[in-house]
């Protein structure tokens, strides 16, 4: 065998390697660089009474979630169940941000599938979803005492991702 | 009274062109990033949602006197690099930049190993060779 | 009824597939003429097969049958007759049997066209063929059978992506598949050649024609989506070095470098190996692009729907076929020669220095298609790699390559002298100097890129002009020099387009005017339209250049009822040496539209060089010396016993 062929050959094998392991991952899907740094700071108008604001800097000192959800969104409905299960089991509180939508859609959308949410905040405009890094909803981050996102939730939150990532982390953070 | 036309003259105009120069670069600038709900379009010719949102913070930003880079470093900060269709030269990036000219290189190396190759002398003949080709020759000559 | 009958005749393809391969390979081997003997008749047998399959299918499209799940998936009873019909190859399942119907039809050409060949060497390369059909109509049945029915089937079908209902949607999948699926005609030479260990000179000269003609089909099929893009996607792009355009550009790079390689071992026997295995990976990246464009590895707006299954299909397919090959050329190519002897200066090392830039041009794009995948498997994050980052690298490689396109011609086989082809070419090189430099200004500002452009292609042209000038022209000749010209033409549109398009995105209220390119555009008004199976806006746009009125433009807004999708059409006045571009874009307040319009100068000389370029494959292939008679079988006994 000449050098030169087992140096395709071995190049080729690596190629199909690579594709194979390709076809494990999601190329759609964007990790956030925010992972590990602080959450950008936000003041909001709540959801349910317009005059009173919310600022994130307010759940300095507690491990929290934030949820971006929006009523035009219809993978949020699949995980509404789960979040209305954490929020029952009170291990951690989870703060709303209702995304690019209308204050009446959003609420009437909470009244007929339930609200989890200690608050929910509205973002109209969709502003602190571009600081957060949203680019599509629903997106779940967990928060720390100190204010720094440890972990971004892509997509609808299952009942999997609760009990192998979120709840331990959060029980981890909560010790800290 | 006519000064203050003119001089809203001058500004409009002024205005005008800035905002066509304004939009040249907010076009351009869009071009170099990528649309992150869409499948493989720009920021500049994608009409989604996010694109439009997008694309009106890149002309806030340069409204209000940042620059190309800041706008970029911003989009870096929240999306990631995955976000920039000109991937940045960093460490993990630099063997796709320098790779091209890498495998040029080596074509060029294999490209000259196999012109000397072919230029090789064959080895000389030994003298029982050299006895057969000169018999085989006068036999021809006959 | 019908579809079951469709699915049987795959069915039924497959075991004719699989016991043509097996017979042919096996007879091959021993010797065995009567074994051999099936591979003929069974592969017409198998085009059959396949095209009646394909027949139900397209039927199923026609007479609206949406319990077949691919039909729903991908019609609906509004769309007009001749897009119901292309439907058939709009989605994963359907498309796939065209290409493996596009197999047959090669497969059979082969079949018909190779008496002159020996009976083992044809039976090995229709036995490679028919186990690659094996292969893919093995992936149809078990993942992806276009005839799985869909019960209680619904009252309508989800209707044919508005972007696909096009004219081009007719010719351009066909004729990219033909190219890309022509390669295997090429593939399957050299692993024939590989099994009998003969590389010689007349396996190339066998494999020629077949591997330009698939060479030029893919030139046009790709010339046909980048032309498609442009006028359908709405903004005037024409090439967006998207991961599917790249899988089939790489194969292109791959097929011009080995029809290249393979005039030099044709002609002199050299770069046998090179050759071989060029001709494996043209073919290689084919199957490749095949992968990317199903597995969903890749985003790109030209991917298929995801199903992990297939992709782990085509993978093993991939795997198989390449491996194969390539663990074939290892055990045989060891002891090959080096072939004839060349001098440093001549056209085998210009031809060869070609190969090396073409097949570093296909690398590069392979690098830059695959990256981010291999940077996020291995944990490095995710990436993005766009147009700035390919065109960066990739003009530098194709410089020289245009360069050497000048001089290779002109050299001499075996031994030619620089001083010589100085002598030959210094005017040339002067004129397109000149001419390059000075011919910016007449476009309005002095660019010094287009300047290497335009002086890059004139010196093709003159160089190429050159080489006709004395000795016995052949077909052949003359198909070289067309196709070099093509070249230069596109490399003339591109230059001069990216050079001095302009574009301007306006918000327009009736009556207003914008400026673009020197040309006036006013927007007399918008009126609501209705189509087959969708609503419209539709713009009347009045292009004036100089005062002096030129047409009418009717650039349209549409929104397709059935997948609620919108889309634009835009209205293009096409000129040769310039196209004027005009979309609608979205509704704005006060009854004011988004109108983009855009100057293209020169871009159908893009299209136009790559018509070009295919005339010229086309001439070569019909040299007269690859036209078989019974001289052939002579040739054959001499080279033999040479």
């Amino acid at each position: 065998m000449s050098s030169r062929a087992l140096w395709v050959l071995g190049i080729f094998v690596a190629l199909v390697a690579l594709l194979a392991a390709g076809l494990t991952l999601n190329p759609r899907e964007v990790p956030s660089p925010l992972v590990g740094k602080a959450a950008p700071p936000f003041e909001l108008p709540l959801l349910s009474e317009p005059d009173k604001r919310f600022a994130s800097k307010d759940r300095l000192g507690s491990v929290w979630l934030l949820n971006v959800w929006a009523s035009w969104c219809v993978s949020c409905r699949d995980e509404h169940p789960v979040l209305l299960e954490l929020a029952k089991s009170g291990a951690v509180p989870i703060y709303g941000l209702n995304y690019k939508d209308k204050r009446e859609d959003g609420l009437r959308w909470l009244a007929a599938y339930g609200d989890p949410y200690r608050l929910s905040v509205i973002d109209a405009e969709g502003r602190i979803g571009i600081d957060y890094g949203v680019y599509g909803v629903p997106e779940t981050y967990v928060i720390d005492k100190r204010g720094f996102i440890r972990y971004k939730q892509i997509g609808p939150v299952t009942r999997e991702t609760l009990a192998q990532k979120i709840l331990p982390l959060v029980g981890q953070l909560s010790r800290e | 009274m006519n000064r203050i036309f003119l001089v809203a003259a001058i500004l409009f105009s002024g205005i005008a062109c800035g905002n066509e120069d304004l939009e040249k670069r907010v076009t351009a600038l869009s071009a170099e990033l990528r649309c992150l709900v869409c499948q493989n379009q720009s920021l500049a010719d994608s009409n989604a949602d996010l694109a439009v949102d997008l694309r009106r913070q890149i002309r806030e930003q340069l409204g209000s006197g940042r620059s190309e880079r800041d706008v970029l470093d911003f989009m870096v900060q929240r999306y990631g690099d995955f976000v920039l269709y000109r991937p940045p030269l960093k460490a993990s990036t630099v063997l796709l930049w320098i790779g091209p000219f890498l495998l040029l290189g080596l074509g060029i190396v294999l490209l000259i190993r196999r012109i000397r190759s072919t230029n090789r002398q064959a080895p000389p003949l030994s003298d029982a060779e050299r006895a057969r080709a000169a018999a085989f020759l006068d036999r021809g000559r006959e | 009824m019908i579809p079951e009958l469709g699915q049987v005749a795959l069915s039924l393809a497959l075991a004719v597939a699989l016991f043509a391969s097996v017979s042919a390979l096996a007879g091959a081997e021993k010797s065995n003429a009567e074994w051999m003997a099936f591979a003929r008749p069974a592969s017409q047998s198998l085009t059959l097969l396949v095209a009646f399959a394909f027949g139900c299918l397209v039927h199923a499209f026609v007479v609206n049958d949406f319990s077949v799940a691919y039909v729903a998936n991908n019609s609906n009873s509004a769309l007009p007759l001749q897009y119901r019909v292309a439907g058939a190859w709009g989605g994963h399942e359907g498309s796939l049997l065209l290409w493996t119907l596009i197999l047959g039809v090669w497969t059979s050409a082969v079949a018909l066209f190779s008496r002159h060949l020996p009976e083992e060497m044809a039976a090995r390369v229709l036995g490679v063929m028919n186990l690659i059909s094996t292969g893919f109509l093995a992936f149809m049945l078990f993942t992806s059978n276009p005839f799985d029915r869909l019960l209680p089937a619904p009252a309508d079908g989800r209707d044919l992506n508005p972007l696909l209902q096009d004219p081009g949607m007719v010719l351009h999948p066909p004729m990219l598949y033909m190219g890309y699926v022509g390669f295997s005609v090429a593939f399957s030479f050299a692993v024939a050649a590989l099994l009998a260990g003969r590389l010689d000179a007349t396996w190339a000269r066998w494999s020629r024609p077949w591997t330009t003609v698939a060479w030029v089909f893919l030139t046009i099929g790709i010339a046909l989506g980048s032309g498609w893009a442009y006028y359908e996607l709405g903004w005037g792009g024409w090439w967006f070095w998207d991961p599917v355009e790249n899988a089939s550009f790489m194969p292109w790079l791959c097929g011009t470098a080995l029809i290249h390689s393979l005039a030099v071992t044709e002609k002199r026997g050299a770069f046998r190996s090179w050759t071989v295995l060029l001709a494996i990976f043209a073919f290689a990246l084919s199957l490749l692009g095949t992968f990317l464009v199903r597995s969903g590895v890749l985003t790109s707006v030209h991917a298929f729907a995801v199903d992990p299954k297939r992709g782990v299909f085509i993978l093993g397919l991939f795997a198989l076929f390449v491996g194969g090959a390539l663990a074939l050329y290892a055990w045989r190519t060891a002891r090959i020669g080096l072939g004839g002897s060349f001098a440093p200066v001549s056209r085998e090392s210009f031809l060869l220095a070609n190969n090396v830039l073409l097949a570093a041009a296909a690398g590069t794009v392979f690098l830059g298609t695959l990256y981010p995948l291999a940077l996020d498997a291995l944990g490095g994050g995710k990436i993005s790699v766009g147009p700035q980052y390919f065109e960066a690298v990739f003009v530098p490689i194709m410089a020289p390559a245009l360069f050497l396109m000048g001089i290779g011609p002109l050299a001499r086989w075996k031994h030619s002298s620089l001083p010589e082809l100085a002598v030959l070419l210094r005017w040339a090189l002067a004129v397109s100097l000149t001419l390059g430099l000075l011919l910016p200004l007449a476009m309005g500002s002095w660019k010094p890129m287009v300047g290497f452009g335009l002086s890059l292609a004139l010196w093709v042209v003159l160089a190429s002009l050159l080489s006709l000038r004395k000795g016995a022209r052949t077909r052949s000749q003359y198909g070289m020099v067309v196709a070099h010209i093509g070249m230069a033409v596109f490399v003339v549109g591109v230059t001069l387009v990216k050079g001095y398009e302009a574009e301007k995105d306006a918000r327009m209220r009736p009556g207003d005017t914008v400026e673009v390119g020197g040309y006036s555009f006013l927007l007399e008004g918008v009126a609501d339209v209705a189509g087959p199976n969708y609503q419209a806006a539709r713009a009347k746009v009045s292009v004036s250049r100089e005062g002096r009125p030129l047409r009418v433009l009717h650039p349209e807004r549409r929104l397709y009822t059935v997948q609620q999708s919108v889309m634009t059409e835009a209205a293009i006045d096409t000129g040769l040496t310039r196209d004027l571009y005009v979309s609608l874009g979205d509704p704005l307040e006060g009854g004011a539209w988004l109108v983009k319009v855009q100057y293209k100068p020169f871009i159908d000389w893009i299209w136009g060089g790559c018509l070009i370029m295919a005339l010229g494959g086309l001439l070569a292939a019909t040299d007269r010396r690859y036209r078989f008679s019974l001289q052939a079988k002579q040739d054959n006994v001499v080279e033999a016993a040479a």
